[in-house]
């Protein structure tokens, strides 16, 4: 099969590429970020040009998975708008003019927020209902809407949107694997929400059998069980550092600590956990990595700074 | 902090698929178990005297519903009636209940109840708990229970119907309870709501000798046998009030003749219960 990644030269967008190259794939990367020495054929282009359509035209894509989207913790402002939406609209444009069989979206289980009165575990049918507090999260939720949509808009392509909780791993990319880098880690006093992460090896797994399987719809996309982010920063060999909400907002981006908007900090409050049991029963997929093997691959990966 | 004993057996002994750091699936953590039932169980031990009667009546395994009343400002009798399915119970259990939707929002508050099984009363909760074949435990007075005075302590106000429903929708057995005692421990002559509100808090209790810790009063427990609905969930509210009247049937009777016994009327902890 032909497939197409844009955003293919991402840490995990990478993996991807190599293990449907392993598969016997002819896989194309397209991202405006270089991939230097790709082993695979790679255009450096932005998803919003027209080189980008003309990739789409030359290489005839059976299957596309869409991995060119970015948080507010990479890029600030309008850009950032721009390139999940603009970008997310574009390539499903590109893949319905030119024949694309199968699109995989890769979202974030981050869509649902987090919220004191939120259930423990989202599944597919709840609406986005945090946005309020945290808007740096809208373009996001807007992609992932609009690439729903792809399902009712364009019967014809077979869509799948995935919406995958925080990824953690050797590669050390990512939301979670950012925020633990340092020495401390910030949590909010009094608060000990549950994250849920999947290791990076799982993640490329996931999306290989979602090309395989070819189910329609939204899923969430998780694996071992949550754990409470104190006993993740202790297990990651890093020091939990508490300070007070009103606290922690000012000091977020200054003395080493993680840059965050401060809707981030709901994030450290509440939990987001999703209900991955659709995708399981769809796929039949399993995580090879429980959740502390997966804290470990990162704690090897990322020693403890100086 | 030096754990009891008997309260880390109790929590070893628990059924629940927790992971090698002692977390389970909905982040209950056994560390964080074993600090709680350490200080609440020498509470009910030791200050509240709790005499539970009837534990042989809550299921050892499967889903099941433990509903009873409330009262005594600060949900003592909630924390009571987990210790008792924690350590009179074997293999012990954890009875996880619905929390007030302001705990989550209070710092350390809203933590500790989620890492000792008590998460927001959500629906989709107490029905993800059930389906994992869990004890939940139900107040259906809600926080109009808690917020009973000190002369209102052994009446019922009214009960939500949604237990029922989801009894009926998820199979499960009502183990009716009744809790005597926590009016006294916690006599509560008036409630501050429009202060409460400030703090984001439902109400706050007052009692008469000002400072709002509890007495200590003894505290009765007692578990009727279970009782089985069947139906789909659906039914009118004509059928679901019925049978919720039946549960509160239960647990007032219960509350009615542990109060006589209380006054010094003759004992009779067993009989005439249907």
């Amino acid at each position: 099969m032909r497939i197409l990644i844009p955003g293919a030269a991402g840490a995990i967008a990478r993996k991807v590429a190599l293990r449907l190259k392993d598969e016997g794939h002819e896989v194309v990367g397209l991202d405006r970020r270089p991939w230097v020495d790709a082993p695979i054929e790679f255009h450096e282009v932005d998803i919003r040009k027209r080189a980008a359509e003309d990739v789409f035209r030359k290489v005839r894509p059976q299957a596309m998975v869409h991995m060119a989207t970015v948080t507010s913790l990479v890029v600030p402002g309008e850009e950032r708008y721009q390139i999940n939406l603009g970008g997310t609209r574009a390539v499903f444009e590109y893949a319905r003019e030119y024949g694309v069989e199968h699109c995989v979206f890769v979202g974030r289980h981050t869509f649902y927020g987090a919220g004191p009165d939120s259930p423990l575990f989202h599944k597919e049918d709840e609406p986005p209902l945090e946005l309020n507090r945290f808007p740096e999260l809208a373009d996001l939720v807007a992609a992932d809407l609009y690439a729903a949509a792809a399902l009712w808009r364009s019967p014809e392509l077979a869509t799948t949107v995935l919406r995958f909780c925080y990824t953690l791993g050797a590669s050390s990319h990512g939301t979670l694997g950012g925020f633990l880098r340092g020495r401390r880690v910030p949590m909010v006093l009094g608060f000990d929400p549950l994250f849920q992460f999947l290791h990076e090896d799982d993640v490329v797994r996931a999306i290989a059998l979602t090309l395989g399987k070819r189910p329609r719809g939204v899923f969430n996309v998780a694996g071992p069980q949550p754990l409470p982010l104190s006993r993740v920063i202790r297990e990651a060999a890093r020091i939990p550092f508490s300070v007070p909400e009103f606290i922690l907002s000012g000091m977020l981006g200054r003395f080493g600590f993680p840059k965050l908007p401060s809707g981030a900090v709901t994030h450290l409050k509440y939990p987001v956990v999703v209900d991955a049991g659709a995708f399981r029963e769809q796929t039949g997929f399993a995580h090879e990595h429980d959740e502390i093997e997966t804290i470990r691959a990162y704690r090897e990966a990322v020693p403890l700074p100086p | 902090m030096r754990i009891d004993k008997q309260v880390r057996e109790a929590v070893d002994r628990l059924e629940l698929p927790f992971n090698e750091l002692g977390i389970d699936p909905f982040g209950i953590s056994k560390a964080d178990l074993r600090i709680w039932g350490t200080a609440v169980g020498a509470f009910y031990r030791y200050y509240f005297s709790v005499q539970t009667e009837g534990i042989e009546n809550v299921p050892t395994r499967g889903r099941a519903m433990l509903v009873g009343n409330h009262s005594g400002g600060i949900a003592i009798d909630a924390a009571m009636v987990v210790i008792s399915c924690l350590l009179e119970m074997n293999p012990s259990r954890l009875a996880q209940g619905m929390a007030e939707k302001f705990i989550n929002r209070v710092p350390f508050l809203g933590s500790w109840a989620s890492r000792t099984g008590h998460l927001t009363g959500l629906p989709e909760h107490a029905e993800r708990l059930l389906m994992d074949d869990r004890l939940l435990m139900v107040f259906p007075e809600g926080a109009r229970g808690t917020a009973k005075l000190f002369n209102e302590r052994n009446s019922l106000v009214d009960f939500g119907s949604g237990f029922v429903r989801l009894a009926l929708k998820t199979n499960t057995p009502i183990v009716p309870f009744a809790v005597l005692g926590g009016g006294e421990a916690f006599p509560t002559i008036a409630n501050a709501y429009k202060l409460g509100r400030a703090f984001g808090l439902p109400y706050i209790p007052v009692v008469a000798y000002g400072i709002p810790l509890p007495l200590p009063a003894k505290i009765e427990i007692e578990y009727a046998p279970p009782m089985h609905f069947t139906g789909t969930g659906n039914e009118d509210d004509a059928v679901v009030h019925g049978y919720v009247d039946k549960v509160k049937e239960v647990i007032a009777g219960m509350i009615h003749k542990g109060a006589g016994r209380r006054r010094g009327e003759p004992a009779q902890l067993t009989e005439g219960r249907s």
